[in-house]
């Protein structure tokens, strides 16, 4: 469904000059909001204060701030992560879109909830089984038993993610046979292969070389056509890169939140200036 | 390095030279520990093969294939152990089949099922408590509840269930241990992926767990393969008298589960049997027998040990 040989050619040529801010969904409907989140670990610190923020339908919602502002946090509250962990609390509400559904709701399961949002770790963590049934496997979570729809959605999911044809020959192999960024991307594919509504991806690129890097940029931004996509990230150019909107966070606090452009030429915060620039942070 | 005696040397020269003294002094303590440590190694080893080899010496040249074949007898080179190693391979087996299932359910209940609390904390502490309690007590345990109290006999069903008892706190905690050594990141990832906490013990933590899980399986049966107490205590001293008949003998044991009900003996108690008679024949006896024990044991742990590493190659190449 890609067209990865242009893709491939596109990388090459692009590395030098400025990459291109991707264009602006001004009408972007809204897929999900956060409203006067507060969120306490089990030790009782906060570490989110009255977050409050909008995600927009297959936009790139890029996280930045300063290590420790509660990035991570955040991005775990989307698909109850916190859950796993007992005593962690979470106050106000996270609602999808257009459904209005609560999914901090005492209503909502945090396993459904997981069903329809996926996750990207920082660190590639495939399972030790092969790259078939690392993409399989969220598929066998849900039931899915049919051999050939199972096949279908392996080899969708990894083209998907860019991989498929690193890696067509040897789908049986083990997982741990493949480079980082070969890792990190079948992690995306394994995130991709359920067809989530919304996917999360904490840091995806800090264990990963420049190339690698660029690889998983390039896929983000070709995901968005038809996923909404929160990344958290370190890198200011990454972020400029591929996000149509960012949020700025200090301290457990969203400082700011905007269109990308408008967040690194012309923030509205000084915090924000002072870390995009480089001078605190 | 060579360095002048003379006064003026620089500060970072003196505090190199400081440092070199330190490594010197560092290096003769190593040399000293390392040298103490082998000899204690070498006593402690050298005792446990005398040991081995002298029962080796005294007792392999009784084993043949009619000791292994024969019911024990009045007369030392007649006597045989078929009844002790039938009795232990058919309690082995009780015990296992009672121990492990209970044992790593139980394990993988407290580490990812119960809630974290006090009371977790209580069974936690017990449960290590009891991997240390003498195993004479189990069997009193078992010979005033299973014997006396719920009137199950001196059968192997009751030696399977004491020493199922006394390995359970080793399966348990091997389990614990097992499923902890398993990285965050792959639960979280499970999770991710919309797994309910069934599907990710099922298809994720056991499968990590497994080669701890069946390590510590197999270390309790070869701590119970040699247990004598508690199988004394729950009445298998009574069989000195009058041996029962193998429970393999006849028809196949396992399409029937009379077995679990019969009277038994078991290798270790046939060897302490032997060592109380005074007739030097039977001690050669019991030395065969320890021979046998402890190639069993052995083996055991070589099947762990190649489990282990069998599994662990499969998972983390
Ligand atoms: N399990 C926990 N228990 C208590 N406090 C925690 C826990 N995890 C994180 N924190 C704290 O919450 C705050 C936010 O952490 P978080 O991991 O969200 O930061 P981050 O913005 O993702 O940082 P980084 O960029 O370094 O990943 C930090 O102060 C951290 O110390
Ligand atoms: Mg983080």
């Amino acid at each position: 469904m890609t067209n990865m040989p242009d893709k491939r050619a596109a990388e090459a040529t692009t590395d030098a000059d400025q990459p291109p801010i991707p264009p602006r969904k001004e009408k972007a409907p809204l897929r999900a909001r956060v409203e006067n989140l507060n969120f306490y670990y089990a030790d009782g610190f906060q570490a989110l204060r009255n977050v409050s923020m909008p995600i927009l339908d297959r936009q790139v919602t890029a996280l930045i701030g300063p290590s420790g502002c509660g990035k991570s946090t955040l991005l775990r509250c989307y698909n109850r992560m916190h859950d796993l962990y007992p005593g962690n609390r979470y106050e106000g509400s996270v609602i999808l879109e257009p459904e209005g559904e609560n999914l901090i709701g005492p209503d909502a399961d945090p396993v459904l909830v997981r069903l329809r949002i996926g996750m990207v770790f920082q660190k590639p963590n495939p399972f030790p089984k092969s790259i078939y049934e690392n993409v399989a496997a969220g598929l066998r979570v849900r039931g899915v038993r049919n051999r050939a729809l199972i096949d279908e959605a392996v080899e969708t999911a990894l083209r998907r993610a860019a991989i498929w044809d690193e890696v067509k020959d040897r789908l049986d192999g083990s997982a741990y046979d493949m480079s980082g960024g070969q890792q990190q991307r079948l992690c995306i594919a394994r995130a991709l292969a359920p067809n989530p509504e919304i996917l999360l991806l904490d840091e995806p690129t800090s264990a990963l070389d420049p190339i690698a890097t660029a690889k998983v940029e390039d896929l983000v931004q070709e995901l968005s056509k038809d996923v909404t996509v929160v990344i958290v990230t370190h890198n200011m150019q990454q972020a400029a890169r591929i996000s149509n909107r960012t949020a700025f966070m200090h301290i457990g606090q969203l400082m700011e939140f905007d269109e990308t452009s408008k967040i690194f030429t012309n923030p509205s915060h000084p915090r924000t200036e002072a870390y995009i620039t480089g001078r605190y942070g | 390095m060579a360095f002048t005696s003379s006064g003026n040397l620089s500060s970072a020269e003196m505090s190199t030279r400081d440092a070199i003294g330190a490594v010197n002094r560092a290096k003769r303590i190593d040399k000293i520990f390392a040298v103490g440590g082998i000899l204690v190694m070498v006593i402690a080893m050298g005792l446990l093969f005398a040991l081995i080899g002298d029962l080796v010496v005294r007792g392999l040249g009784r084993i043949d294939y009619d000791f292994l074949t024969s019911f024990p007898s009045r007369r030392a080179e007649r006597a045989g152990i078929l009844s002790a190693w039938v009795g232990s391979i058919l309690v082995m087996l009780t015990t296992a089949f009672l121990a492990i299932p209970v044992g790593v359910a139980a394990g993988l209940y407290l580490e990812e099922y119960a809630r974290k609390g006090w009371l977790s904390n209580i069974i936690e502490i017990n449960v290590s408590n009891l991997a240390g309690v003498p195993s004479i007590i189990y069997g009193l345990l078992a010979l005033g509840l299973f014997v006396y109290g719920l009137d199950l006999g001196k059968t192997i069903l009751v030696a399977g269930m004491t020493l199922g008892l006394l390995i359970l706190p080793i399966v348990i905690v091997s389990t614990r241990e097992a499923v902890r050594a398993i990285p965050r990141v792959i639960k979280e990832g499970a999770y991710g992926l919309g797994a309910d906490q069934w599907q990710v013990m099922w298809h994720y933590i056991i499968p990590a767990a497994r080669p701890g899980i069946l390590t510590g399986a197999i270390v309790g049966l070869s701590r119970a393969i040699g247990e004598t107490a508690p199988i004394i205590t729950i009445g298998a001293l009574t069989f000195i008298a009058f041996l029962p008949p193998a429970p393999v003998s006849g028809d196949f044991p396992f399409i029937n589960f009379d077995w679990l009900t019969d009277g038994f003996t078991v290798l270790p108690i046939q060897m302490f049997n032997w060592i109380s008679r005074p007739q030097a024949d039977f001690h050669v006896n019991a030395a065969a027998t320890g021979v046998v024990l402890m190639a069993l044991t052995l083996s055991l742990n070589g099947i762990a040990i190649w489990i282990r590493y069998r599994l662990r190659r499969e998972h983390h190449n």
